[in-house]
């Protein structure tokens, strides 16, 4: 019994463990406390918020009125409707990077030494900065959907459509979330994880989401057509039935296959790495 | 009955590459007592604390906490066990009562009594005032009571302090002394390395001293004392420049080769026969002519146990816990 240790510490506190449920019922409940911790984040840092969403925001406004007026869509269509689809795209694309940030900021501290020391679920440290990371990914889509709204934006396809498109969206940063665990695992600590923009920035600009491939140098152009990233700004901007601005290449023709099979195959490679990494703490 | 002991390692291994980090590492900690883990660094007192909080799977040996193995069963093993590692491993975002209340839930308390429990730890570890506060405002001393607030949560069986008190300045470390002694009280088994050992002696019933991954000794601290043999004489001279002489002198009446502690201008040796030893080596150095500020005898401490076990001596890490040290306001 539990009972006399917690009198020696003046506790009135029961701390007899609840009743087991299973492994199940805690896998999720567990998972929910995670969640839990990382919205209080949030509430404890509103000027986070602001800081992710900046970036994005900026630059719609950056591109889509500096940049936007001598721009052209090829096969025609306006600029900034061109444009909003690929915001969408790079801010889910952009967020591996918090995902790895968090888990390398964790796994410095010692804190997920402290949680696989405690008889919680040990998934939940992943599934619970899964969760985060999408509820943080919608809300993030929401709030840029609407500015895009605000100058000028329209989704023309249909709500199914539309809803298929943030969809998708989902499904990418879905992926990428592994993708950011297994860096998070990798990296030495959060500081160097932060240094990973140097390599999403140019791989997210040599895509679709700013300029459409067919104005690229041909070998450049055919990169940005087969990155995974276009495959969902194409695959968007036709569900939303904003301009395209299609080269006629296979992956920009068959950009809804991709838009689901890049993710797939993503989440099916990082998985395996991020678990692996996860089992090689105790190694 | 293995019941007697709250922590059991029969020669446990640990390799990293060629690196013996723990090899055939014993230690057999009783019930209800507070169990010094000492040892240079890297010798493997981390490695070895981590392997029983089941956070790194064994190479080869055995190891039960409580009586559960902690290779076949470490699920059981993380419910009677309480961890702060070397960092303060608690969320720098949250206040100290959030950290407590998550801690809590994820110990399945439920949200009511992680919410009491949380309020109950912010008591007894003085974090009142500050529990609604950011932890990234606390300062080292702080930080420190909250982590060990957070393993304390579930009052467990079995606490592991890796260097629970490095960092802190004297009156944190009075109170984590006191947080560690009043759940010993209440049934708690302790096993705690330290880099200091006036700590270990101060709080621990018995010691296990380890070196390259082995323990090479394991006893009462009054025990260890007495193997280092019986009392020293210690001569402490104003001018370096004499500590030559003084050794000299000392080894000639002592029979045997005297320690030197260059900084502190220090010589000591074991002596048997403790009052002709004094008189002679006062006498002589007065003789000489060598002027003396301090002589005496003194009973073994563990430092030169210590000293006398690895052939180091310690080093206590003078480097302050990470973070910062103002309290916020
Ligand atoms: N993950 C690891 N990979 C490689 N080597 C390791 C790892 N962990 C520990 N070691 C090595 O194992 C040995 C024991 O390390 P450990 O941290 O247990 O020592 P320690 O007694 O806690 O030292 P300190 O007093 O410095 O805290 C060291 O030589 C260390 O370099
Ligand atoms: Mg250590």
């Amino acid at each position: 019994m539990s009972g006399g240790v917690s009198g020696a510490l003046g506790a009135p506190v029961d701390l007899t463990p609840a009743a087991d449920h299973g492994r199940a019922y805690w896998a999720v409940a567990d998972c929910w406390n995670l969640v839990r911790r990382s919205l209080t984040h949030y509430q404890r840092q509103p000027a986070f918020i602001l800081w992710t969403l900046g970036f994005p925001l900026v630059s719609v406004l950056l591109y889509g009125y500096v940049f936007g007026s001598a721009m052209k869509v090829p096969g025609g269509g306006d600029y900034r409707e061109f444009l909003m689809p690929g915001m969408f795209t790079m801010t889910m694309a952009f967020g591996f990077m918090n995902t790895a940030t968090a888990f390398a900021t964790d796994a410095g501290k010692g804190v997920h030494d402290r949680f696989r020391s405690m008889p919680m679920a040990p998934s939940a440290v992943v599934t619970g900065r899964g969760v985060v990371d999408l509820i943080t990914a919608a809300a993030e889509l929401a709030i840029l959907a609407l500015t895009a709204l605000l100058i000028g934006w329209r989704a023309d396809g249909g709500p199914l459509a539309s809803l298929a498109g943030f969809g998708l969206l989902l499904l990418l940063r879905f992926s990428l979330i592994w993708l950011g665990v297994w860096l998070g695992l990798v990296v030495p600590g959060p500081e160097q994880a932060g240094s990973l923009f140097a390599v999403a920035f140019p791989v997210t600009m040599i895509s679709s989401v700013f300029v459409a491939p067919s104005l690229m140098p041909d070998w450049l152009g055919t990169v940005a057509a087969w990155n995974p990233v276009s495959a969902t700004v194409t695959a968007i901007r036709e569900l939303f039935g904003n301009p395209v601005a299609s080269g006629g290449s296979w992956p920009e023709e068959h950009a809804l296959l991709l838009s689901v099979a890049w993710p797939a195959a993503i989440t099916l490679v990082c998985v395996p790495l991020a678990v692996r990494r996860f089992q090689r703490l105790s190694r | 009955m293995t019941t007697d002991y709250a922590v059991r390692a029969e020669a446990i291994r640990k390799r990293y590459g060629d690196k013996h980090a723990l090899d055939g590492f014993d230690l057999a900690v009783r019930t209800g007592t507070v169990h010094g883990l000492l040892g240079p660094n890297g010798a493997g007192k981390t490695t070895a604390v981590r392997a029983l909080a089941t956070l790194l799977t064994l190479d080869g040996g055995r190891a039960t906490v409580a009586g559960v193995d902690v290779s076949r069963d470490p699920r059981t093993v993380r419910s009677l066990i309480g961890l702060t590692g070397q960092y303060a491993a608690v969320d720098e975002i949250l206040t100290g009562r959030q950290n407590l209340e998550m801690f809590g839930r994820l110990f399945h308390l439920g949200g009511r009594r992680a919410a009491l429990r949380a309020g109950e730890l912010l008591e007894r570890f003085d974090l009142v005032e500050a529990g609604d506060k950011g932890v990234s405002g606390y300062s080292g001393g702080m930080r420190r009571r909250l982590d060990l607030a957070a393993s304390m949560i579930l009052a467990p069986r079995v606490l592991f302090l890796d260097e629970p008190t490095t960092g802190l300045d004297p009156r944190g470390r009075g109170e984590v002394w006191d947080a560690v002694r009043a759940l010993v009280a209440g049934g708690t088994t302790v096993l705690l390395t330290t880099q200091y050992l006036d700590e270990a002696d101060k709080l621990a019933s018995h010691i296990t001293v380890m070196d390259r991954g082995r323990a090479i000794a394991d006893d009462s601290p009054a025990a260890l004392k007495n193997t280092v043999g019986g009392d020293l004489i210690e001569v402490v001279v104003h001018e370096a420049s004499e500590l030559a002489a003084v050794t000299e002198v000392i080894a000639r009446v002592a029979g045997s080769v005297p320690g030197t502690d260059a900084e502190a201008r220090r010589v000591h040796a074991p002596v048997s026969d403790r009052v002709t030893a004094l008189t002679e080596v006062a006498r002589e150095l007065r003789d000489r002519g060598i002027a003396v500020e301090d002589i005496g005898l003194r009973r073994p401490s563990l430092d030169d146990v210590f000293l006398r076990l690895t052939g180091q001596r310690t080093q206590p890490a003078t480097a302050p816990a990470p973070g910062k040290t103002e309290v916020a306001a």
